[in-house]
């Protein structure tokens, strides 16, 4: 049982009951697949198949369909790599983190939240894996003895720890989603009526019958899996950004690359979530459980972490200057003023100026806002990766190789298809997978105010709980009736 | 009142009118609406010295652990243990490799370099954490991928919370834990007798 303040709005709106829960997440599991599911998978796939041309353009004549040249030896692919681990880290951060914090309302998207890690985590893994070159030798990152002597990885290279980290992360992610979705797939194998369905549910939920005992356990995994799964999110993106901290480019050879990258990571990774939540809750009419206060608090992170990243930025000038290297110095005003000045001020409006929005409150609460912002955040921290990379590579220490990087078709098509590649992937997960995760809102769902009469929850004797009796908060003028509200009652 | 109410180790009833070989438990089945009043009646029953054989439920009950006298998981040892063994793999392996077994010269520096050992030495420690305990987790649940799942009652996964206390020989313990479940706020109560359950 919840207690919550009067002026809040509970986590859960509607006055659910336990019931309602499982119907309104069951419900698009076991419902024939709509004609929106359809045509969204159908454009999923052809972007699928973009990346499969694409992929097999590169393998089959090799690296060079791509536009890298000698001196920008790192361009879209390792931008496209840092992308999108970089956005897989919001799912660890609402399932871990905000686990450990004790915030209640991350139960109703934590579980599309982690699945989009996985499947950003999957993407990410393609561009390393097809950057070898020859992606079939691509077991030798592995510490196994190789057949030409007993020469072995070497474990002092950033590179070597990316491998480490990111197929960590994979599989400890996978395994956290994975114990989480058990109990939710034993209630829809409970309530199966297909014999395939039944089948595979069966398989899937492991036996789970919810006993006290098990429960009990489960927690206690939980919160294991999340104290572990903390300190990994940030390691993660710490040995990310010591691919290019432990080098001496200049640009590159910073000491606030680790929490620079981690909170930029968190920063994309929120408007990744926010694009993906905005969607589901309309088409899955899931509105009174990822309602409005989420999209806020979800607001609120992006607005922090983006502000993080902004005085990173900043700091990252400073430190130029004041450091007294010339090459430093020279590589910060050519990344302002120089050719790529346009994908600096992408990254510079999308990521330090547009988050700031946030700070009024009707924006925070508005779903268009939102959206677009959220769009323009993605689009922003692209950018930062590309301006990192490419920015620092194409004029060196020798006048002689500048160069400048223009990508081909190739180069597009990977990036565009690895977005339909996650985009088929997830939304495979939102047709056969409870995308809300059940048992955790249905702990959450019963509350009180001001030890008053209980709302939400059982259903008493077959009588439905009194739905919407709930005191309606204080509301101010321009925000929607489920905002939460009056925080300025005094001013009344 | 002092022994386990959770116990799978309970005497197995035979079912004597059939000498099949598959094992029959006779359960009496209390459907809880609410969690609160569940709560309550747990320590009721065990305070009346019924042993309640399992309590399933949709969603972890917080306080159901006490009230059924579940001790805490060892599960955090467990996961100790993993750990410790991942990081100690994870050291010997980079020592082994570059200090002993093919000691590389990378510009003079220490073969030896225990600072750069670190990051793998930390994955391989959280991996072997989450796996190890993940795996000793399904395995004392017994927790596998099943094809045909006994349950109780199906609506424990939706909605009620399910109280089971099995049954022995005597016919007159059906209607007297009726009674016991309906005074504590049961809204129904029913009999189930499951096979290799």
């Amino acid at each position: 049982m919840q207690h919550i303040s009067a002026v809040r709005e509970p986590l859960v709106t509607g006055g659910k009951t336990y019931h309602d829960v499982t119907q309104d997440v069951c419900r698009q599991v076991e419902a024939a697949p709509n004609i929106r599911w359809m045509a969204a998978f159908g454009v999923a796939l052809f972007f699928l198949g973009v990346f499969f041309y694409s992929i097999y353009r590169t393998v089959w004549f090799g690296i060079g369909e791509w536009g890298l040249n000698k001196t920008v030896g790192w361009a879209w692919d390792i931008t496209n790599f840092v992308w999108w681990v970089g956005i897989g880290h919001a799912g660890t951060l609402i399932s871990a983190v905000l686990l450990l914090f004790r915030q209640k309302w991350r139960s109703s998207i934590n579980r599309a939240a982690e699945a989009m890690t996985i499947f950003a985590v999957i993407c990410a893994g393609q561009f390393p894996i097809f950057h070898m070159g020859r992606p079939w030798v691509g077991f030798w990152v592995l510490p196994l003895q190789n057949t030409f002597g007993s020469l072995w990885v070497n474990f002092n290279s950033p590179l070597l720890w990316d491998v480490f980290a990111i197929s960590t992360y994979f599989s400890v992610s996978l395994v956290f989603w994975y114990t989480g979705l058990i109990p939710d797939f034993a209630t829809i194998r409970d309530r199966a009526k297909g014999k395939i369905a039944k089948f595979s549910y069966s398989m899937l939920s492991f036996n789970w019958r919810g006993s006290a005992k098990h429960w009990s356990r489960y927690e206690t995994v939980s919160l294991i899996l999340a104290g572990i799964s903390t300190p990994l999110v940030l390691s993660v993106h710490t040995i990310v950004s010591m691919d290019f901290a432990t080098s001496v480019v200049p640009g590159w050879h910073t000491t606030i690359f680790p929490p620079y990258f981690v909170a930029g990571a968190i920063f994309s990774g929120f408007a990744m979530v926010l694009t993906l939540m905005l969607i589901t809750r309309v088409v899955f009419k899931l509105e009174d459980y990822i309602t409005l206060e989420h999209i806020a608090l979800m607001n609120k992170i992006m607005m922090v972490t983006g502000s993080i990243v902004g005085v990173a930025y900043i700091t990252e000038f400073f430190i130029a200057w004041y450091s007294q290297v010339e090459y430093e110095q020279y590589c910060f005003l050519n990344r302002a003023l120089g050719p790529y000045w346009w994908a600096y001020l992408s990254m510079m409006s999308c990521n330090v100026i547009s988050p700031q929005v946030v700070w009024i409150r009707k924006v925070r609460y508005s779903i268009t806002f939102t959206f677009i912002l959220s769009i323009i955040v993605n689009i922003g921290m692209w950018f930062e990766r590309f301006v990192i990379i490419v920015s620092s590579l194409h004029r060196d220490y020798l006048p002689s190789s500048w160069a400048m990087f223009s990508p081909t078709i190739i180069d597009v098509g990977v990036y565009v298809g690895s977005i339909g590649l996650f985009f088929t992937l997830f939304l495979l997960f939102a047709k056969f997978f409870p995308v809300i995760n059940m048992a955790e809102v249905k702990t959450i769902l019963k509350y009180t105010v001001n030890d008053g009469p209980t709302y939400g929850g059982p259903n008493y004797g077959g009588q439905p709980v009194t739905r919407t009796a709930a005191p309606a908060p204080y509301s101010t003028p321009g925000v929607p009736a489920s905002a939460p509200v009056n925080y300025d009652k005094h001013n009344e | 009142m002092n022994s386990p109410a959770v116990s799978s180790a309970g005497p197995v009833v035979q079912d004597t009118h059939h000498t099949s070989a598959s094992k029959t438990k006779r359960f009496a089945v209390g459907i809880f609406d609410d969690e609160d009043v569940l709560l309550q009646a747990v320590e009721n029953i065990r305070e009346k010295g019924v042993k309640i054989y399992d309590v399933y439920s949709p969603y972890p009950v917080h306080g159901i652990d006490d009230a059924l006298g579940i001790e805490r998981s060892r599960l955090p040892i467990a996961a100790f243990f993993f750990g410790c063994c991942g990081l100690s793999f994870a050291l010997w392996m980079q020592i082994y490799m570059l200090g002993f077994d093919w000691p590389m010269i990378i510009g003079g520096k220490p073969n030896i370099a225990i600072p750069s050992f670190v990051p793998v030495a930390f994955e391989l420690t959280v991996l072997f954490t989450a796996f190890g305990m993940m795996i000793t987790f399904f395995t004392i649940s017994g927790l596998y991928p099943w094809y045909k799942v006994n349950v109780l009652d199906a609506r424990a996964t939706d909605d009620k919370f399910v109280l089971a206390v099995e049954l022995d020989d005597t016919s007159s313990q059906l209607s007297k834990l009726t009674t016991l479940f309906r005074e504590n706020g049961a809204s129904e109560v029913n009999h189930k007798e499951m096979t290799n359950f």
